[in-house]
């Protein structure tokens, strides 16, 4: 990407954000039967599909790793993991404020939720396994736990689906049979969201991945692009928390809708700052060489 | 072929050997079980109803820290005195090596399990209602994929800078899968309430994709650099 295109991009990012976000709690009809709440559908959905994207492109970065020893697909691998880890927290954490209200139960055993909890402990294990191995074979044993990991995932998909014989997630909203369809507002609404997550993670993962070249290869370079896009994009991110708030008291009644939003952007800007102090942490290192 | 039999044979032979001399592993890995047993069985103070359909759990759970246990030293064992790095360089194959590994602690566990049935028994008042050749093939299915997964994530663990904490934080989201279908498939047989079948071929079609996945893969993982 070049530098030049940068704030466009980020501008670009952040007005998505804010339509998505205006979408989602002004432009969608309020739901019939949930009420507000079923606003957090909005956010949680997204950052489902998001981090499951991003998982792929972790399995296929590795293998491309395995095949080519390309640290730039190292590069790849990890920050799609990381990224994707951070996407699938904000799904755990945003699909238990939905459920507290509508099921009245924080949490159950079912096949997407344990699949999705599952998925988010290998990654996580997976980051663990970078983080303490020994800065030679880190790669390739990350590598190899990442193909076992994407091995994995389906069959445990099955295992619970075996185990679990009773579902209470929503089932999907696109499918075939004629009561899953979606008003078109919400489809809308949900898509608006979706376009606006991804070029975030697109953002961020261009950022991290900035980070770690800039960590394997520390260059001027990739400093002065990185350094940029750090203040922008916790610019952006403080902006949203005022675009989320919107003109009207909110009501108590929607805590769990706004609390949901809010750890959202808590998780988001949390990550960005972890980012944004190892980066100043490494500029630190290439100022001392 | 004869090659690799040989090697994975003579493999095989000094882990036994070297483990029936000091005999530390096995002692600690059955005292160890025993203590699960015992802090469970009264944790969990269950009628036999109750703990038939918790058994399953239980059994699994303390295997999985034993087999943890056992993992850990058996490639331990193997850094002292440059022993893996002496390998590395040898010629021979390190599938041979992989295999050898595997049904050395393959045959620990089995063991452990052996000795630690009736105590489990024992402890819970268990008694099967299903049938017990299924139960012997949902342990053999069961050890087998704890074993061969273990082993290969011990080998990669080992080369971690915090060795033997590393091992369960990859082992345990890998092998999910592997444990509810144990688990599901003994409280199966064990309550006799459903039929254990689809939870063993499960487990049976994990066994086959990660053993021939680690087999696959162990290269890369003895030599990452």
């Amino acid at each position: 990407m070049k530098s030049k295109l940068l704030p466009f991009f980020i501008g670009l990012v952040l007005t998505l954000l804010a339509y998505g976000t205006y979408q989602a709690l002004f432009g969608a009809p309020t739901e019939e039967t949930m009420g507000p709440v079923q606003r957090i559908f909005y956010y949680h959905v997204p950052s489902a599909w998001t981090a499951m994207l991003l998982f792929l492109v972790n399995f296929c970065a590795s293998a491309v790793y395995f095949f080519t020893r390309s640290p730039k697909a190292d590069a790849w691998a990890l920050t799609a993991a990381e990224v994707g880890v951070v996407f699938c927290t904000i799904v755990l954490i945003t699909g238990p404020i939905w459920a507290r209200p509508v099921w009245g139960i924080w949490w159950t055993w079912d096949l997407r939720l344990t699949t999705t909890l599952i998925m988010w402990l290998l990654y996580v294990s997976y980051l663990l396994l970078r983080r303490s191995s020994e800065p030679g074979s880190s790669s390739m044993l990350a590598t190899v736990f990442a193909l076992s990991a994407a091995v994995d995932i389906p069959i445990v998909w099955m295992a619970i689906r075996w185990y679990s014989v009773h579902t209470q997630h929503p089932q999907p909203v696109f499918g075939n049979s004629p009561s899953s369809g979606l008003d078109p507002q919400m489809r809308y609404a949900l898509f608006a969201n979706w376009f606006a997550f991804m070029a975030l993670a697109a953002l961020v993962f261009w950022f991290r991945y900035s980070v770690e070249r800039m960590s394997q290869k520390v260059s001027a370079a990739f400093v002065r692009k990185a350094s940029r896009s750090t203040a922008a994009v916790l610019g952006m991110s403080t902006l949203l928390f005022f675009q989320g708030s919107p003109n009207k008291i909110p009501d108590p009644k929607h805590i769990f809708l706004y609390s949901a939003y809010a750890v959202t952007w808590i998780i988001h800007i949390s990550y960005l700052a972890i980012i944004g102090r190892k980066f100043a942490r490494l500029k630190q290192e290439q100022a001392e060489l | 072929m004869s090659s690799i039999t040989s090697l994975t044979v003579a493999n095989v032979a000094k882990d036994l050997r070297l483990e029936w001399r000091s005999r530390d592993v096995f002692n600690s890995m059955l005292f160890f079980a025993l203590l699960v047993v015992v802090i469970f069985s009264f944790t969990f103070d269950a009628s036999v109803e109750e703990s038939r359909r918790l058994a399953g759990g239980l059994i699994w759970t303390a295997f999985l820290f034993c087999t943890v246990m056992a993992l850990n030293q058996s490639w331990a064992r193997e850094l002292r005195n440059g022993v893996l790095d002496a390998y590395r360089v040898s010629p021979a194959p390190p599938e041979a090596l992989f295999l050898g590994k595997c049904l050395g602690n393959f045959m620990l566990v089995t063991l452990l399990e052996c000795l630690m049935a009736p105590l489990f028994v024992m402890f819970y008042n268990l008694s099967s209602a299903g049938s017990l050749w299924q139960l012997a093939l949902v342990f053999v299915l069961g050890t087998w994929a704890l074993v061969v997964n273990g082993t290969f994530f011990a080998a990669m663990s080992i080369r971690t800078r915090n060795r033997e904490l590393m091992l369960p934080l990859v082992l345990f989201p890998i092998s999910i899968p592997a444990v509810l279908s144990m688990v599901h498939a003994t409280m199966g047989i064990l309550t006799g309430d459903f039929s254990a079948i689809g939870s063993i071929k499960l487990l049976a079609g994990y066994c086959v994709i990660f053993t021939t996945l680690c087999f696959l893969l162990f290269e890369t993982v003895l030599n990452a650099e």
